[in-house]
């Protein structure tokens, strides 16, 4: 949808078509009706919304990653030798 | 055969992108038409109401939560005293009273309307042709005050007036006999139709509206609103039945609750909606004697001006017919503007005008004028012309309208020696043809019927409704937008209006700029494909079924 718009435009450098795709989201978002003001805290709001996800998720997710590895590969690596321990 | 291969397979396109369309049971229906509509065929070019992608839906509600929620800021703020309130506010004594300014209503016009009010009531210093020159605006405390610039925005093209036959002009040699009429009558009547405010030029008007519309009497009112408002409750009255359709317009729903009937309204254009009333009503009758209605009356518009559908005339013919009920036909936006000649949707669907009860219009949209008409038997009107309220305490139409509904009649009719009359009503046709055409091949989500001058180009959310006002203005567009309380809250629109006098390229640089401004702001939606082969549209190719 954006995509197929965005190609028809013609975009002189990279700077017009920021300008563009961050209209577009004002006018997504309804932004574009607000006071300046107002579009600085909704701006700053969901940009702090972002930021603490992209840290949550670079602190937290290397981890549960490998803790879930480490999980399946016991559960598979170690159950051929519990069954062998209980039939022996 | 070819055609009905062709048919059939358009059939099946359609279906398989999901559209809601409107006649399934075609061939069903059309069995309980009665003789000579059978050529009429081509009533049902399917009227296409298609839904946008889920996507967008979602967006939309998006932008109005946000929208809200800021809303709810800005009155705390407003509450707490740390901003100004520049709206209407209750005074100390009465805060303890019942809240007046707490409902939605008020909510969304304080938080919402407010910010975007800049594209609408924009002040025009011209006559409102094809073209027209605008008075620039500028806000400086967010649209709360405005202020004249002093300079003005000369030939902005013209795509919201009601000017189908583009008889709003003013050059001299048209307007001859208007000056001569004001010469002579002068401007101001000073009373009702029925004191002393009676006209020969009024009786002139009446037998004129009469014959152009096939049937035996009119009468003419000064006001368009006020002929749907007043003559409805002349018409029925406690006791009696109407069945309205879902988007009728304001004057029609204000006479019907003014009246004192019991209102029933149907689903738009959904005959098997109607029918089911119908049945009901004639097999229960009255809510809780049984007794059976005094009168059903159903009431429907020949084209809705907000979504451009056409009425299914002759389906409600039939049905009123088979139910004993009577119609009510509201031609506002249908007369001059649709049919061969210009007479309306009976033309369009050719049949006999006798058959419609009430035929009511106004000269307000095809004719340049103002004012409203009601046409049907001599009886009917000779009723409303003793019991409308209109009749009886509106003042009568002034000389110089009544004159210039004259001549426009005559100029459609031919009786002036002209073609240029008919000129007008094929230019409108084929303008709607070629604008619809091109709009569908761009991608726009559009509705309504192929005939109707009237198309709504749907836009969703609120963002982009305000920005498309303001983008197609600088490209010197003049377009009317419409959001919530005239349309659901997610369907606002774009309204353009086509004109006789709009030519070629000036249709064609409106397309221009809209494609540009569609996209830019990513409105090209529409997920149907469209086959750009007029022939299966043609009205001579078409042939009945079977």
């Amino acid at each position: 949808m954006i995509c197929a718009s965005a190609c028809k435009m013609n975009f002189k450098n990279l700077r017009e078509y920021l300008a563009w795709l961050y209209y577009q989201y004002l006018l997504i978002t309804g932004i574009y009706v607000l006071e300046p003001w107002e579009k600085s805290i909704f701006n700053s709001i969901l940009f702090s919304a972002i930021a603490m996800v992209i840290y949550t998720s670079y602190v937290f997710v290397p981890i549960h990653v490998r803790l879930a590895l480490e999980f399946f590969s016991g559960l598979f690596g170690g159950q051929p030798e519990s069954t062998m321990a209980l039939m022996n | 055969m070819a055609r009905t291969a062709a048919n059939g397979s358009l059939k099946t396109h359609l279906n398989q992108n999901g559209l809601k369309l409107e006649d399934v049971n075609k061939t069903h229906k059309r069995e309980k038409n009665g003789p000579g509509t059978g050529v009429a065929s081509r009533q049902y070019k399917q009227e296409s109401f298609e839904q946008a992608p889920m996507y967008v839906a979602v967006m939309t509600y998006l932008g109005y939560g946000i929208v809200t929620l800021f809303g709810y800021l800005r009155d705390f703020l407003r509450a707490v005293e740390l901003e100004r309130c520049h709206v209407a506010q209750e005074k100390e004594e009465q805060k303890d009273f019942v809240p007046l300014y707490q409902d939605f209503e008020n909510f969304y016009t304080r938080n919402l309307y407010m910010r975007v009010r800049d594209n609408w009531n924009r002040p025009i210093c011209s006559l409102p042709g094809p073209v027209f020159d605008l008075m620039e605006r500028v806000s400086d405390d967010y649209n709360w005050t405005f202020r004249l610039t002093g300079r003005t925005i000369h030939n902005v093209i013209n795509t919201g007036s009601y000017n189908y036959l583009g008889f709003a002009e003013n050059s001299a040699d048209f307007l001859k006999t208007v000056a001569d009429v004001t010469c002579q009558y002068g401007v101001g009547v000073c009373s009702t139709r029925q004191e002393i405010g009676n006209l020969g030029i009024h009786e002139e008007l009446d037998k004129l509206v009469a014959n152009f519309l096939g049937v035996e009497s009119s009468m003419t009112f000064g006001m368009g609103f006020a002929t749907n408002s007043m003559n409805i409750p002349a018409l029925v009255g406690k006791g009696c039945l109407i069945l309205s359709d879902e988007l009728n317009h304001t004057s029609l729903i204000l006479g019907a609750r003014l009246s004192g009937a019991t209102i029933r309204v149907f689903k738009h254009n959904n005959m098997l909606s109607l029918e089911k009333m119908l049945r009901e009503a004639v097999c229960s009758g009255q809510p809780r004697t049984h007794r059976p209605w005094r009168k059903i009356l159903i009431m429907v518009e020949g084209i809705y001006s907000m979504e451009g559908s056409v009425v299914r005339l002759s389906e409600i013919i039939a049905l009123k017919k088979k139910y004993k009920a009577y119609l009510y036909l509201d031609e506002a936006h249908s007369i001059g503007a649709v049919g061969p000649s210009g007479r309306g949707v009976t033309e369009l669907f050719d049949v006999d005008p006798a058959d419609v009860d009430v035929m009511m219009g106004t000269f307000t949209k095809s004719f340049g004028a103002a004012g409203g008409y009601i046409a049907g038997k001599k009886e009917l009107v000779d009723y409303l012309r003793s019991h409308s309220h209109s009749a009886a305490y509106g003042t009568a139409m002034s000389p110089p309208v009544t004159q210039q509904i004259i001549r426009a009649m005559k100029c459609i009719m031919g009786n002036d020696g002209t073609t240029e009359g008919i000129r007008r009503v094929r230019q409108l046709a084929e303008n709607i043809r070629y604008f619809r055409a091109r709009l569908k091949e761009m991608g726009y989500i559009i509705y309504g019927s192929d005939d109707s001058p009237v198309v709504p180009v749907l836009l969703y959310m609120p963002g982009k409704v305000a920005a498309f006002a303001r983008e197609m203005l600088e490209r010197k567009v003049g377009v009317v937008v419409v959001g919530f309380p005239a349309t659901p809250i997610a369907e606002a629109r774009a309204r353009f209006c086509l004109s006789a006098s709009h030519t070629r390229e000036m249709l064609n640089q409106v397309l221009h700029h809209l494609n540009e401004v569609g996209d830019n702001l990513c409105l090209k939606i529409s997920q149907q494909k469209y086959s750009s082969q007029p022939d299966l549209y043609n009205e001579a190719n078409f042939e009945p079924d079977s």
